[in-house]
């Protein structure tokens, strides 16, 4: 890190008064309401104080509720975050610290450095094809309010979760990516978070994306942390895929095992579009994903499917809805976990199909590798379905390399190590397929591989962007 | 090459392999033989270090060293291999992968550079054809949904390719119609040298029509209770085993 100047402690608003927890949450919003509202967009404001009664109702979740069961994040939400409500800029410029790095993925590059959305300033960021339209969504609110208008907080506002609703209190800005009718990106658009910070900070943001009809869009989310604070991000994107638009996702975590990273990703689909959401967990701290795909159209294809590599003491909690709401649409679910350690791992498959949803096929499958007795993994597919002409299936494994596998390869001189990494590998390698972005699935490849070899004990730059 | 001394081998404490001894020479060809049970198996299992048994009794050295104290990995890198019986498929593993880093991980054992990648691909060629393989198997998962014959005609092209001094096949006819077995006999045959030795596991005569033998032993009871040259083995299709058991139950 070349820039070290230090973050005006003045200018974050703590909110240890009163200890930590809801209460001093609660007592920061009482009194810095103004202030965030102030420095956030009218259409973000709309929702802010709805979202805090629900905060002030719901408070953090704890154990005690079924959706959170099987990860307590009590300790990561005691910990005193600072929180950037005055919108300081922060003194990074990640254009000059991190170059990217995966081999011809050509993408378009944005960062978002905390929960501010940094200005484009690359020049390899070519013109965006006609009528897309990147930034952040206080900028937007004020150049294409209409856009937001429809969009903003439609998935996310009905939903009973706490860290939902103080996503909503407390976020003051977010990106946002929007794809006109027919329009193809001919490049990934990628979105690297970076975590920058001299104090335990805390970012919270809400992203928007929209596909218009017949749209294809693939956008590719880093995290990263740059310094060695502890870090807790709490985003929510909603992603609006209209009628046969095509919309890939991959979401990349290597971040330090400070850092806890609480993600809601909403996505509602329209008749005959398609999704791919991919979110893998390569290096972290603590980790929930809450991933919720809404089929409210006919013909729909949705694909989601994820890994997790973790060791030490590293969590990972990925809680995953698929709502078939209309007929003769497929969905199929993917995630591989590779525990080891202490590591614990937590799956949750719910998919649901309505009553009407007929000619549904949804198949969910969920495969785990414990590496060590001391590993944990919790999986629970809940599947409720209401249409009786339907395909459905799920299915779970909990296991340990296959010995057999592993001793047929010893036979032909493989090390016991190289071994054991070439069974892990192919483990995870079906997911990997299903990146349909050549470099960046080659890319993972190399990572993924090193991860194994125990050879990314901490974030490489972005992984993409060193 | 081989020596074998009084082996016994248990696996979860029943003993499969009881005393058993047996030595092969380079340039020799060893069919064991012997009814379902005898411990055939166990002893290629034992051989080439499956964690599976424990060896209680016995000593077997190659080429000078104690075998049972290698690793599976380091017997194979000494030049031991066994033709599985049951070739284990390996989802998500290519061919060519395993097989690139099988062939590399036994130069690092003798000491020499990984092979280049044009090199690599030209002995693959080589070998494939020595079994008759098709070259499309090579790029898919090792073993996977691969016919009985193609997982049999993929061991002899491994053997081919790690080139080991001894050669442990087991049941490698089972499976197998007469086509196949006539290209994997021959691609067997083919990789025969004055320097190096096999040893036969089958259950029927059929196979040593196309390898054959030097000497023939029969295996019961986890011992060696008979050997012979070929003609043993015409014999014991002829007559079976029962003559053979009551021989070892009248001694």
């Amino acid at each position: 890190m070349e820039n070290t100047n230090k973050i005006d402690g003045s200018n974050i608003k703590s909110p240890s008064i009163g200890g930590v927890g809801e209460a001093s949450y609660i007592d920061l919003y009482k009194s810095h309401h103004e202030s965030i509202k102030k420095h956030s967009a009218s259409v973000m404001n709309g929702l802010r104080d709805a979202s805090f009664a629900q905060f002030e109702k719901l408070g953090f979740p704890t154990v005690a509720l079924e959706n959170y069961k099987y990860t307590d994040l009590k300790e990561v939400l005691s910990i005193d975050y600072g929180l950037n409500i005055n919108r300081i800029p922060i003194p990074v410029n990640p254009y000059d610290v991190f170059k990217c790095d995966v081999p011809g993925i050509h993408s378009y590059l944005y960062f978002v450095v905390n929960d501010g959305f940094y200005p484009v300033t690359d020049p390899r960021n070519t013109k965006l094809p006609d009528g897309v339209i990147i930034g952040s969504v206080k900028e937007v609110a004020v150049t294409h309010p209409e856009l937001l208008t429809d969009y903003f907080g439609k998935l996310s506002s009905t939903k009973e979760d706490g860290l939902i609703a103080f996503n909503g209190a407390f976020a003051q800005d977010g990106f946002f990516m929007y794809v006109p009718e027919n329009v193809v990106l001919d490049k990934p658009i990628q979105l690297v978070n970076i975590m920058r910070a001299d104090v335990d900070f805390m970012a919270v943001s809400h992203n928007l994306i929209i596909l218009e009809k017949g749209a294809k869009a693939q956008l590719l989310v880093c995290d990263h942390t740059v310094d060695e604070v502890r870090f807790l991000s709490n985003r929510v994107t909603e992603v609006f895929v209209a009628e046969n638009a095509t919309y890939e996702h991959y979401k990349l975590e290597n971040t330090h095992n400070k850092t806890t990273n609480l993600s809601t990703l909403l996505i509602d689909q329209a008749n005959s579009s398609t999704v791919l959401a991919n979110v893998i967990t390569l290096h972290n701290g603590v980790t929930r994903n809450m991933i919720e795909i809404d089929l409210d159209g006919e013909g729909c294809e949705t694909e989601l499917c994820g890994m997790v590599i973790a060791d030490k003491n590293q969590q990972v909690d990925n809680f995953t809805s698929i709502i078939h709401n209309k007929p003769n649409c497929n969905s199929r679910e993917l995630f591989k976990y590779v525990l080891d350690d202490t590591a614990k791992g937590a799956f949750t498959g719910k998919l649901y199909v309505a009553k009407d949803a007929q000619k549904t096929a949804a198949f969910q499958t969920n495969r785990n590798i414990l590496l060590k007795k001391t590993a944990k993994m919790r999986t629970k597919p809940q599947l409720e379905i209401y249409a009786d002409d339907v395909k459905c299936s799920h299915g779970a494994t909990i296991g340990s390399l296959d010995e057999t596998a592993k001793f047929y390869m010893q036979a032909r001189g493989i090390s016991e190590s190289e071994a054991r990494l070439l069974l892990m590998f192919a483990f995870t390698n079906d997911v990997i397929e299903n990146i349909r972005i050549p470099a960046l699935q080659d890319r993972i490849k190399m990572l993924v591989e090193k991860r194994l070899r125990g050879e990314l004990s901490k974030c490489e730059g972005c992984v993409i962007c060193q | 090459m081989l020596e074998i001394k009084n082996l016994r081998a248990s696996i979860n404490g029943k003993e499969i392999l009881k005393g058993l001894s047996l030595s092969v020479n380079a340039g020799e060809v060893h069919a064991i033989m012997g009814p379902n049970g005898a411990g055939k198996s166990t002893l290629s299992s034992v051989l080439t270090g499956n964690p599976a048994f424990t060896v209680t009794e016995g000593d077997v050295t190659f080429n000078g060293k104690n075998l049972l104290e290698l690793t599976p990995e380091n017997r194979s890198r000494e030049g031991i291999f066994l033709s599985f019986q049951y070739p284990v498929e390996i989802p998500g593993v290519s061919m060519v992968n395993f097989m690139r880093t099988a062939v590399n991980e036994h130069r690092k054992y003798k000491n020499l550079e990984p092979m280049s990648a044009s090199d690599f691909l030209k002995l693959q060629r080589e070998k494939k054809e020595l079994v008759e393989m098709d070259s499309k198997l090579a790029n898919r998962s090792v073993n996977e949904g691969f016919s009985g014959g193609e997982k049999k005609r993929n061991e002899i092209f491994q053997m081919a390719m790690l080139d080991p001094k001894l050669s442990i096949l087991d049941e490698t006819d089972s499976g197998l119609d007469i086509d196949a077995l006539r290209i994997v006999a021959n691609g067997v045959n083919k990789l025969k040298t004055k320097d190096n030795a096999s040893i036969v596991i089958t259950h029927y005569q059929r196979l040593l029509d196309y390898i054959v033998p030097d000497f023939v032993h029969v295996l019961y009871d986890g011992r060696i209770v008979k050997s012979g040259g070929k003609e043993l083995a015409y014999e014991l299709e002829e007559r079976g085993y029962d003559w053979i058991k009551k021989e070892v139950e009248g001694e």
